[in-house]
C-alpha cells in the first residue's frame, strides 16, 4: 500500500471518527437530535453507495430513492408479517435490493451511460405508484402505512430503552450508533472494494470503456457489479431509515429522494469517499435551513437545484475536489519532504 | 368496436401531447447529445407564466402564441448562459445538470406560484362538444389538439428541410466543426434549438393543463416519463419516432386503462409503471428503437 492511500484511509477514519464525535455532542439531551443523526447515517450510507456506481464507475443513477424504498418495504414487510427480528432484515434488505438493481441494470448497462439514465430516472418516478398498486396489496398494504411500533421484533418496539453491552440506551441512541456503526463498517466494505482489482476495473471504465475492454475488463459486468453493489447499500440504508421511523409509507421515500440523493453524491464530489459526510450533511440540513429563508414550499428544491448547477459549473470535484485542490500545495510540500 | 375506436381517437390526442414533448426531447438530443430531463418542469413553468399572463386579462388564445415566445426566449437563454458550459463534456455531467435543472424549476415553480389550486385555463379553450363520426365521438379538444400538433408537426418540418436555417441546423448537429468551418454560427444553432424545444414543451404543458385541470406544479411529470418513453421507443433521434412513439403510448395506455375495468388490475394508477416498463423493454429488445441507428463505434 503507497504511502498516500495510508493517509487518505487515515483521513477518511478521522472524517467519520470527527463525524461521530460531532453527532454525539451536536443532539446532546434532545430526542429528536438522535433521530436526525441516524437519518444523516442512512443518508451516508446512500450517498456512499451512489457514490460507487456514479463517481467511481461514471454511470449514473437516478433512482437510489426507489432502491431504499425496496430496502425500506423488506424490513417492513419481515418484521410486521414474518416477525423476522430487525437486524436479520437488514442484510435481506441488501439482497432483495441488490437485485432489485441487478434486474433494472441488465437491459440498461450494455448500452451507453445515458441509457441507465434513463431507466433508473423512470424507476424512480414509478416507485411510488407501484408501492400504491392495488394488486402487491398483500405484499405491501397498496400505500397504506406498514406500523413496526410496539412491534417486539423491533429493537426496543420503537421506544423502549434498549439493553446492549450491559448499558441502557435510549431507543433514540440506539438507533444511532446502530446506524453509525453500520456505515462505518460500509465505509471500510467501500474503500476495500475500491482500493483492489474490482475498484481499478470500476475506475477503468469510467475513465474510457473503450481502454477497458481493450485491457480485457469486461464492461459490462463490472457496470452491473456496480450497479447491484450500490443499489444494495442503498437498500440497508432504506432498511435502517425504516427501523429509525418504526413505519414505512410510500411518502417517506418519494420520487425526488433519488435526486436529493443525486444532490448529495454531487456536493460529496464524485469519487471521493469522505466528502460523503458533506453530501449527506447538505442534503439532510438544507431543509431546516431553508426554512430561514421562506416557508414557501418549493424553496429547498429550488436552493439544491441551484448548488446543483453551480457544482456541476464551478465545482465539478465536489466539496471534497475543491478543498484537496486548495490543499494539495500543502500536501504535495509535506509529502515530497517525507520522502526525501 | 366503436368503444375501441373511441378509445384510440382519445389516445391519440394525450399521445400528441406526448410526441410534442418527445419532440423537444429528440431535437436537444440531436443537436447536443443530451437528454433533457427538465423538459417537462421548463413546460410547467412556462404553463405558469401563461397563467400569470391569462391572470393579468390576458385572453387565453392571446397568451399562447405570447408563452411560446417567452419559452423560446427562455429555452435560448437557457442554453446561452448554462448548457453550453457541459456540451461535448461527458454524459454525466450534463445529467446532472439538466437534473439540476429539473429540481431547480420545480422548486421555483412551487416557490412562486405557491402548491395552491388553479383552475387554468379560465373557460375551456376548445368548445366541449363533440362531433359524431359513425357511432364514434370526437370531442372537439381533442380534435383541436390533434389539430395543433400536426400544424406545429408540418411547421418544424418546413423548417428544417425546406430554409437555409433548417439546413444550418442540421449540418451543426450532424458536423459541428465542418458547420463551423463554412460559417455556421453552430452555438447559436444549438441554442435554436433548445428555444424550439421549450416552445414545443410550452404547447404541451399548455394542452396537458386544458386536457386534465387544474393547475399543478407536479402535472408535467408524469407527462416527462411517457415522452421519454415515447422517444426511447422512437430512437431517441428520431423525431419521426418520438411522434410516432409518443401517439403509440398514448393510445396504449388510453386502450390499457380503458380495457382494465375488464381484468381489474388497478392500471389506471399504474401508467407511469407501464411507461417505465416500455423503456426497460425496448432497451432489451431494441436498444436504438423503432427508428434510431444502431451506434457502432471504431476502434
Amino acid at each position: 500500500m503507497s504511502r498516500l492511500t495510508t493517509v487518505r484511509a487515515a483521513v477518511t477514519a478521522v472524517a467519520l471518527l470527527a463525524g461521530i464525535v460531532l453527532m454525539y455532542f451536536a443532539p446532546h439531551a434532545d430526542r429528536i437530535g438522535y433521530i436526525k443523526g441516524a437519518q444523516l447515517g442512512t443518508y451516508f450510507i446512500a450517498i456512499l453507495g451512489l457514490n460507487i456506481v456514479t463517481g467511481y464507475t461514471g454511470q449514473i443513477s437516478l433512482g437510489h430513492g426507489a432502491f431504499m424504498a425496496i430496502g425500506g418495504y423488506t424490513t417492513a414487510i419481515l418484521v410486521s408479517e414474518h416477525g423476522v427480528r430487525d437486524l436479520w432484515t437488514i442484510p435481506i434488505a441488501a439482497l432483495v435490493a441488490g437485485l432489485a438493481g441487478f434486474i433494472v441494470g441488465v437491459p440498461a448497462l450494455r448500452l451507453s451511460g445515458l441509457y441507465l439514465a434513463l431507466a433508473t430516472f423512470g424507476l424512480a418516478l414509478a416507485m411510488p405508484a407501484i408501492l400504491s398498486w392495488d394488486k402487491l396489496d398483500a405484499v405491501t398494504k397498496s400505500g397504506h402505512e406498514i406500523q413496526l411500533f410496539n412491534s417486539p421484533h423491533l429493537i426496543g418496539k420503537g421506544f423502549e430503552d434498549v439493553h446492549f453491552l450491559g448499558r441502557t440506551l435510549p431507543f433514540n441512541h440506539a438507533v444511532y450508533y446502530l446506524t453509525w456503526g453500520i456505515a462505518l463498517v460500509l465505509l471500510v466494505v467501500a474503500w476495500l472494494i475500491l482500493r483492489g482489482a474490482p475498484g481499478r476495473a470500476f475506475r477503468a471504465v469510467r475513465d474510457s470503456e473503450l481502454a477497458a475492454t481493450s485491457s480485457g475488463v469486461h464492461v459490462a459486468t463490472y457496470k452491473t457489479l456496480a450497479f447491484a453493489i450500490s443499489a444494495a447499500y442503498a437498500g440497508i440504508a432504506g432498511s435502517l431509515f425504516v427501523i429509525a421511523l418504526a413505519f414505512a409509507d410510500p411518502q417517506s421515500f418519494p420520487a425526488t429522494l433519488s435526486l436529493t440523493l443525486l444532490v448529495g453524491a454531487a456536493v460529496a464530489g464524485l469519487g471521493s469517499l469522505w466528502g460523503v459526510l458533506a453530501g449527506a450533511a447538505f442534503v439532510q440540513f438544507l431543509p431546516d435551513f431553508a426554512v430561514h429563508i421562506s416557508k414557501a414550499q418549493g424553496v429547498p428544491d429550488t436552493v439544491y437545484g441551484a448548488a446543483l448547477i453551480l457544482i456541476v459549473l464551478l465545482l465539478p470535484t465536489g466539496v471534497a475536489g475543491g478543498l484537496r485542490r486548495a490543499l494539495s500545495p500543502l500536501t504535495t510540500r509535506l509529502y515530497t519532504r517525507s520522502q526525501s | 368496436m366503436t368503444e375501441f375506436l373511441q378509445q384510440v381517437v382519445a389516445g391519440l390526442a394525450s399521445g400528441s401531447i406526448y410526441a410534442l414533448l418527445a419532440l423537444g426531447i429528440v431535437i436537444i438530443y440531436r443537436s447536443t447529445g443530451i437528454v433533457n430531463f427538465a423538459q417537462g418542469e421548463m413546460a410547467t413553468f412556462t404553463t405558469f407564466i401563461a397563467w400569470t399572463l391569462v391572470d393579468h386579462g390576458l385572453g387565453y388564445w392571446a397568451a399562447f402564441p405570447l408563452t411560446l415566445l417567452i419559452a423560446f426566449a427562455g429555452g435560448i437563454a437557457l442554453e446561452r448562459t448554462i448548457v453550453r458550459r457541459v456540451e461535448g463534456g461527458p454524459v454525466i455531467t450534463a445529467v446532472i445538470l439538466t437534473i439540476g435543472l429539473f429540481i431547480l424549476l420545480g422548486g421555483l415553480s412551487n416557490w412562486i406560484w405557491k402548491a395552491e389550486v388553479r383552475s387554468f385555463p379560465p373557460d375551456r379553450p376548445f368548445p366541449t362538444s363533440a362531433w359524431d363520426l359513425g357511432g364514434v365521438a370526437i370531442s372537439k379538444q381533442d380534435a383541436g389538439i390533434l389539430a395543433i400538433t400536426v400544424v406545429l408537426v408540418v411547421a418544424l418540418w418546413a423548417l428544417f428541410q425546406l430554409t437555409k436555417l433548417g439546413l444550418a441546423l442540421r449540418a451543426s448537429a450532424l458536423n459541428p466543426t465542418a458547420s463551423r468551418l463554412v460559417g455556421i454560427r453552430v452555438g447559436w444553432m444549438l441554442a435554436l434549438g433548445w428555444g424550439l424545444a421549450a416552445a414545443l414543451g410550452a404547447v404541451a404543458g399548455l394542452f396537458t393543463a386544458a386536457a386534465s385541470p387544474p393547475l399543478d406544479p407536479n402535472m408535467m411529470r408524469p407527462v416527462l416519463i411517457y415522452a421519454l418513453a415515447a422517444a426511447v421507443l422512437g430512437g431517441l433521434e428520431s423525431p419521426v419516432g418520438a411522434i410516432i412513439g409518443g401517439l403509440a403510448i398514448g393510445v396504449l395506455l388510453n386502450l390499457v386503462v380503458t380495457y382494465d375495468t375488464h381484468i381489474h388490475l388497478d392500471l389506471d394508477r399504474m401508467r407511469i409503471p407501464i411507461a417505465f416498463l416500455m423503456i426497460l423493454i425496448v432497451l432489451l429488445v431494441r436498444p436504438s428503437g423503432l427508428l434510431g441507428r444502431s451506434v457502432v463505434r471504431r476502434v
